[in-house]
């Protein structure tokens, strides 16, 4: 039963994420930077600094000096700014629009905390200076840390790791040594078959064995299956909760009872931290260890890529092993210090973590306060569940229990009725406005399309994304997806070949091109 | 509070009348009553922009920055260098700001692009024929050399340089402890001295130049990593490679370094970028870390750029995973891009050349005071180390008070040292500050 007509008016109208304005000069290839080269052209300067001008032979030796500088492009400034504003023009964002790529949570950057990040007394202090001449950046750490501690239900917290897989190792590494402390060799972690794909390489990566747990037909943790595989020989558990379908476990009380019985630890993984904010914490839930994933919950952009931050809080009997150095505020002094903890497992990080990142968190949290970040959570959920509502009728549904802030549809409908893969339709959505959501991912779902709106579009935007959907559906069983293996059309460059990539292996520019 | 959700109090209730349900509450119904948290969070309430700038304001101007507040000489793996306009100008663009990983490469090219261009540029430095798309930092692309080494050779054992900076050391150690054997080489008068036996080594790993400045003997690591079926990791500082040969010339097989210097700030140590580079090699398509931007065409048989060899992420799924690294570090990649861009080979070049030429000043200055000494004799490029008569921790806690960030204190991590302080003189440090500076070291040595 379709639910297009139900839809209240107060919802639908222009929407403020749909990108298909978006306007792309030309669909010429823009040349490499060092095709843009011409020898002897500069744009670099140094002032004079009143240095001796000695001579190069004269400052290393010759041994040791190379003949030329490295190979690097000749450009002029102008055509260098040309250059990347056009590269610029060539890259979707959230600036531009929804971003409903499930699991990665692209809301609205406020540019509030890149400010914040920019602030020179932030950005000129050197890792290594002294505690005395770092109380500012110590103190922000240490309230971040407070502030991560009271969201998650834990007693402390590392700052240190760079990125979520970054502190899905260090997770790992604070459940070795707490076991190795108790006198204790175990050898499995147990992760379920929905889990992301960098729990079981982390798994690896600290030593352990990876033991995949099966979903049920719920999509949740198999109890039944779960009991089979829980012995003294389980370190820990590794959970996503809502887990990567979108679904919370709600067995989660008895689960956790069962790995502490046997004397394992849970470890939580934050990447769907954002959809329980303020209403349910993972130490309520009985979690041990604790990932954040500051680029997806706390806002942090994610520049393409990276940087992140993806710190690490622990329940009280882990907080002696936590990386050090730690930013401390002594009592007695009342200043700032760096400590590092009795049983450490040594540093995850050359420096501090990803201070800047850090701070862009810290800014958002102090913008949204507790019952903004509670509102932002609803409203996460919110929007994903009407636009699931909304979808019921487009898609398969194979784990229909209620979502949370994302939901994973299967277009294994679509395919069947008329031979077209969630691939093609998520490159035909392109030509609607929106980045496609996630494809085929978590790998227990057919054709799957995991779809997170987050809470910054507005429900127009939800409902636009909903329709853009509905007539991509439509057209594709109405023309056999005639036009979704055509898309995208309206893109710089038309249906990538990634074969061709992997076969050829191109690296590198090389002149002889 | 909520200041970035858009929703109205009349669209909620419109969105969740079509849900069928009563309240925002409703949405969490089916979560254990027993778990939820009663109350909302502890967590003070949300505050106006302006006041939550002003409160990261306080906390910044309780630092003392290096730059902007100090005059500084310190190095050690972080380096203040100058920030032409055009870097923050065009990495900070939002489109690269806020876009995430291009998985789809249509709507991605000009991120793609900007990494191959990136890849390339990596490649020059350090002589070498494949770099990924970049690590965390200069620890991170440390421990993937060594996991790559160990997988490539099917072998666990690394020697490690105690000239390597120390906290890459303890990362290492952290990080590769439960499945690597680590062992270290000492350091004498600057230069590793590596043992005649190597047994069943991955790896060797060496700075060059070294956390103490110095000039390794890169041909000689590499033969001696060779003749033992090991790879040598180089650590490559890529601002000194702007006038020394490069490490992949002089036969590393793992080029490792920290990108800070080009684009980005100090900002306490992070995000900073790890530059990864190697030689075309059989173990390339199996066991490279990180992400790869490779050049393809698109089915108008223009040029293009996507993900490749995402297939071998799926190793990252197994028992015999080396690596867990699923993201990069774009944007700062980006901005090293686009500063070694402005820079080219001969901006490289003359930068370098700076830092040398500041160095060589201020070492030949501090060394003019009674009682100061090279703390080693190895050649060094812009950095160096000097043993002080009285403490050092002394003479830099004298040093600020007279406005200086005077280098870092080596003692605590190379007590056979003595008290010595490590040095680095960039670009950014002029005669007559260097004068000034000497002035006042003298001073703190009374």
């Amino acid at each position: 039963m379709s639910r297009t007509q139900d839809v209240p008016s107060v919802l639908t109208g222009p929407s403020g994420g749909q990108a298909w304005s978006a306007s792309v000069l030309g669909r010429h290839h823009e040349p490499v930077v060092f095709e843009l080269s011409s020898p002897g052209r500069r744009a670099w300067s140094f002032r004079d600094t009143g240095m001796p001008d000695w001579d190069i032979d004269a400052l290393v030796p010759a041994e040791h000096l190379a003949d030329e500088p490295p190979a690097l492009p000749e450009v002029s400034e102008r055509d260098l700014v040309a250059h990347v504003s056009r590269l610029t023009q060539r890259n979707y964002s959230v600036d531009l629009g929804a971003y409903p790529l499930g699991s990665c949570t692209m809301k609205y950057n406020p540019k509030l905390c890149d400010d914040a990040a920019s602030i020179p007394g932030l950005t000129g202090v050197h890792p290594a200076q002294p505690a005395e001449q770092t109380q500012g950046w110590l103190r922000l750490l240490v309230e971040l840390e407070d502030v991560l501690c009271r969201v998650t239900g834990m007693a402390a917290a590392t700052l240190q790791p760079a990125a979520g897989a970054q502190g899905e190792l260090t997770g790992l590494l604070l459940m070795r040594a707490w076991h190795a402390a108790n006198g204790s060799t175990r050898t499995k972690v147990l992760i379920p078959d929905s889990a992301h794909g960098t729990n079981p390489a982390s798994v690896t990566l600290a030593g352990y064995e990876a033991v995949e747990v099966p979903s049920d037909a719920r999509g949740l943790v198999d109890l039944a299956a779960f009991r089979e595989l829980v012995d003294e020989d389980v370190a820990g558990l590794m959970l996503t909760n809502p887990n990567t379908l979108g679904l919370f476990e709600t067995d989660i009380v008895e689960i956790a009872g069962l790995v502490h019985e046997v004397g394992g630890l849970l470890y939580y993984d934050g990447a769907n931290l954002n959809a329980i904010l303020g209403e349910v914490r993972p130490g309520d839930m009985g979690f041990d260890i604790v990932h954040m994933n500051l680029h997806k919950t706390f806002a942090v952009p994610h520049g393409g890529g990276g940087p992140g931050a993806g710190p690490v809080a622990v329940a009280p009997r882990l907080v002696d092993f936590l990386p050090g150095p730690r930013p401390a505020l002594d009592p007695g002094t009342n200043r700032f210090v760096l400590t590092t903890p009795p049983r450490s497992i040594g540093r995850i990080h050359g420096w501090h973590g990803n201070a800047l990142a850090l701070a862009r968190a810290y800014a958002y949290i102090r913008a949204n306060g507790g019952d903004g970040l509670r509102f932002v959570a609803q409203a996460a959920v919110l929007n994903a569940r009407y636009l699931k509502e909304r979808l019921r009728d487009v898609f398969d549904f194979p784990y229909d229990e209620p979502c949370m802030h994302e939901f994973v549809a299967s277009a294994s409908n679509v395919k069947r009725a008329s031979g077209v893969k969630a691939l093609d339709l998520a490159k035909r959505l392109i030509e609607e406005g929106f980045h496609p959501p996630t494809m085929y991912f978590p790998l227990i779902v057919d054709e799957a399309l995991m779809v997170e709106p987050t809470e910054t579009e507005s429900p127009q935007t939800v409902e636009a994304l909903a329709q853009a959907f509905e007539r991509v559906v439509a057209e594709a069983k109405a023309d056999r997806g005639a036009a979704a293996r055509a898309a995208p059309r309206t893109t710089p460059v038309s249906r990538v070949d990634e074969v061709l990539a992997a076969k050829q292996l191109r690296l590198r520019w090389t002149r002889t091109e | 509070m909520g200041h970035y959700v858009p929703h109205t109090d009349a669209e909620i209730a419109a969105m969740l009348e079509f849900l069928g349900l009563e309240s925002l509450d409703d949405l969490y119904a089916h979560i254990p009553g027993a778990i939820r948290l009663a109350g909302g969070l502890d967590v003070e309430p949300g505050a106006a922009e302006t006041d939550v700038l002003a409160a990261v304001g306080a906390l910044a101007d309780a630092n003392r920055p290096a730059v902007g507040g100090l005059v500084s000489f310190a190095g050690f793996g972080a380096y203040e260098h100058e920030l032409p306009a055009v870097v923050p100008a065009l990495a900070m663009r939002s489109e690269f700001v806020t876009s995430y990983t291009p998985y789809q490469p249509e709507l991605s090219q000009g991120v793609l692009q900007a990494l191959f261009e990136y890849q390339t540029m990596v490649c020059a430095l350090f002589g070498l024929d494949v770099a990924n798309a970049s690590l965390y930092d200069a620890a991170s692309a440390t421990v993937e050399a060594l996991n790559l080494a160990a997988a490539a050779t099917k072998r666990k054992l690394a020697w490690i340089s105690q000239a390597v900076h120390p906290n890459i050391r303890e990362v290492v150690r952290t990080l590769t402890g439960p499945r690597l054997e680590l062992r270290e080489a000492p350091v004498v008068d600057g230069r590793t001295q590596w043992p005649d036996e190597l047994g069943e080594a991955a790896a060797l790993l060496v700075s060059y130049p070294n956390v103490l400045g110095c000039l390794e003997d890169i041909p000689d690591a590499a033969r001696r990593a060779h003749d033992a079926g090991a790879l040598l990791v180089a650590q490559s500082d890529p601002v000194a490679a702007g006038l020394l040969r490069s490490v992949g010339s002089l036969g590393a097989d793992v080029a490792v370094g920290e990108g800070q210097p080009f684009g980005t700030p100090l900002g306490f140590g992070g995000p900073y970028v790890g530059l990864f580079a190697t030689r075309q090699a059989s173990y390339v398509r199996r066991w490279l870390p990180g992400r790869l931007v490779g050049e393809t065409l698109d089915a108008d048989g223009r040029r293009a750029f996507v993900l490749t060899l995402s297939t071998r992420e799926q190793h990252i799924r197994r028992a015999e995973a080396s690596s867990n690294v699923c993201t990069n570090q774009t944007l700062i990649a980006i901005a090293a891009a686009i500063h070694l861009s402005w820079l080219g080979p001969q901006g490289l070049r003359e930068l370098a050349l700076r830092c040398a030429r500041g160095a060589r000043y201020t070492r030949e200055q501090l060394l003019r005071i009674p009682g100061v000494e090279p703390a080693v004799s190895a050649p060094t490029v812009y950095e160096f180390a000097l043993r002080t008569p009285v403490p050092a921790a002394t003479v830099l806690e004298r040093l600020a008070e007279e406005g200086y960030l005077g280098g870092v204190e080596l003692a605590s991590h190379y007590p056979e040292l003595g008290e010595a302080i490590l040095l680095a003189v960039t670009e950014t440090r002029t005669r007559a500050e260097v004068d000034d500076f000497a002035t006042a070291f003298e001073k703190a040595l009374r």
